[in-house]
């Protein structure tokens, strides 16, 4: 029974990585990574998004007609990305500046509606929550990792510390400005699908399309 | 004029909404294996596109935006809290009516579009082209051009993706890499071409 619970906590981390692996909720993933600070605070938001929207989603879901299961969990979501947005404005006010639109964009985020419609309306509340928070730790994982690399880099900083003096500094690093743009999360995230399945070789996606001369080798 | 041109051309090119804002990625990697469907999806994104952000941008003006409700003598109503439910629910019913309009009148682009039109609800570059309406406060003008730009982009890019994708199959890519790995390369290479455009503004 505990056995269950943890394996609905810690799968999503590598083996079925939301980000890595369903390709869900990549958006945001890639847009709030130039600095540490601000993946940290999203990655919060989209845990607590979808550990309390599973939650609910699976307290309710014997009464929700099948035709408008969509609308209802959207509508659960929306609330609950309005709550954590005015708790962020609240007592965050410069960060929530710093991600701008990217909080709103929780509502059409792949993975909570993936999660609430795919988890939290076949399975039991407690399930649900920890398969939420999983799911959400797994996203966080990939988001910190982007954070880290594209921070260190392009800053030569870690959550605003200056670790590597930059030569405007008058030290010896010159930082990468590409880090900062929008491509190399593209280059990093792409490069830790390629570690992780290299890694896993199981979940490599099946080529569908084989070239003839190859084929043709391997029959021999 | 000159200025409404300089928006279309930002929206769609300098601004584009999946290669440097990286809006309605999951749909821009999961359907870009051929170029049709392609085609289909950027056609649908760009109908709805063009429709939602000018009517989010009625809704946010005369109700939801502080002081907005004036009119009804609510001078000191700020309801601009509610704003992402009310967005959301247009989008949907917007991609609802949008439906049911091409399955009357053009049945034959409502059959190419298929599960992708419903889709289109849960798509970040729609709700994100509104927010970012918002935020930049545009004028009603101002957002049916930024809708209608971004929408061409967003096509634009998908198209291009599933293009350079179809020609993909026949290069030897390492194991690990092969499929979500190297889209992911490939979309990094284009925003790198599509960064060449803030040279345009």
């Amino acid at each position: 029974m505990t056995n269950r619970y943890w394996d609905a906590l810690t799968t999503p981390l590598i083996g079925q990585n939301p980000i890595t692996l369903q390709i869900l909720g990549i958006c945001s993933a890639l847009a709030v990574t130039t600095t540490l600070q601000t993946a940290l605070v999203m990655s919060a938001a989209v845990t607590c998004v979808l550990a309390l929207s599973g939650a609910s989603v699976s307290t309710i879901r014997r009464f929700i007609p099948r035709s408008v299961r969509i609308i209802v969990q959207i509508t659960i979501i929306a609330s609950l990305v309005i709550i954590v947005d005015q708790m962020l404005k609240a007592f965050a006010f410069e960060i929530s500046l710093r991600l701008s639109v990217f909080v709103g964009l929780i509502v059409t985020n792949c993975i909570v509606l993936g999660r609430a419609e795919g988890f939290a309306m076949g399975h039991g509340v407690i399930a649900s929550t920890l398969d939420g928070i999983g799911n959400g730790l797994g996203y966080s994982l990939i988001l910190l990792l982007v954070g880290a690399i594209r921070e260190f880099f392009g800053h030569g900083s870690l959550f605003g510390f200056q670790i590597l003096w930059t030569t405007a500094q008058g030290g010896g690093f010159d930082p990468l400005q590409l880090m900062l743009l929008p491509p190399s999360a593209f280059f990093i995230i792409g490069g830790i699908i390629w570690l992780i399945r290299a890694r896993r070789p199981e979940q490599v996606d099946r080529s569908e399309f084989r070239i003839r001369g190859e084929s043709r080798e391997e029959g021999r | 004029m000159n200025a409404s041109v300089e928006l279309l051309l930002r929206s769609a090119f300098i601004d584009n909404l999946a290669l440097s804002f990286f809006l309605g990625m999951c749909t821009f990697l999961a359907v870009s294996k051929r170029v049709d469907t392609a085609f289909g999806v950027g056609l649908a994104i760009v109908c709805v596109q063009t429709v939602t952000v000018p009517v989010n941008n009625l809704i946010y003006e005369y109700i939801l935006a502080p002081g907005a409700l004036a009119w009804a003598g609510l001078d000191d109503v700020d309801l601009s809290f509610l704003s992402l439910i009310a967005f959301i629910g247009v989008i949907a019913a917007m991609v609802q009516i949008l439906e049911m309009l091409l399955e009357f009148r053009i049945p034959r682009l409502y059959r190419a579009l298929g599960i992708f039109l419903p889709l289109i609800t849960v798509n970040c570059a729609i709700l994100g082209g509104t927010l970012f309406m918002v935020e930049r406060h545009y004028t009603f003008a101002e957002s049916v051009i930024y809708g209608f730009g971004t929408g061409v982009g967003w096509a634009l890019a998908i198209v291009m993706l599933a293009a350079i994708r179809e020609r993909l199959k026949y290069s030897d890519i390492p194991d690990g890499l092969q499929g979500l790995g190297m889209s992911f390369m490939v979309v990094g290479l284009m925003s790198l071409g599509f960064m060449a455009f803030s040279g345009l503004g």
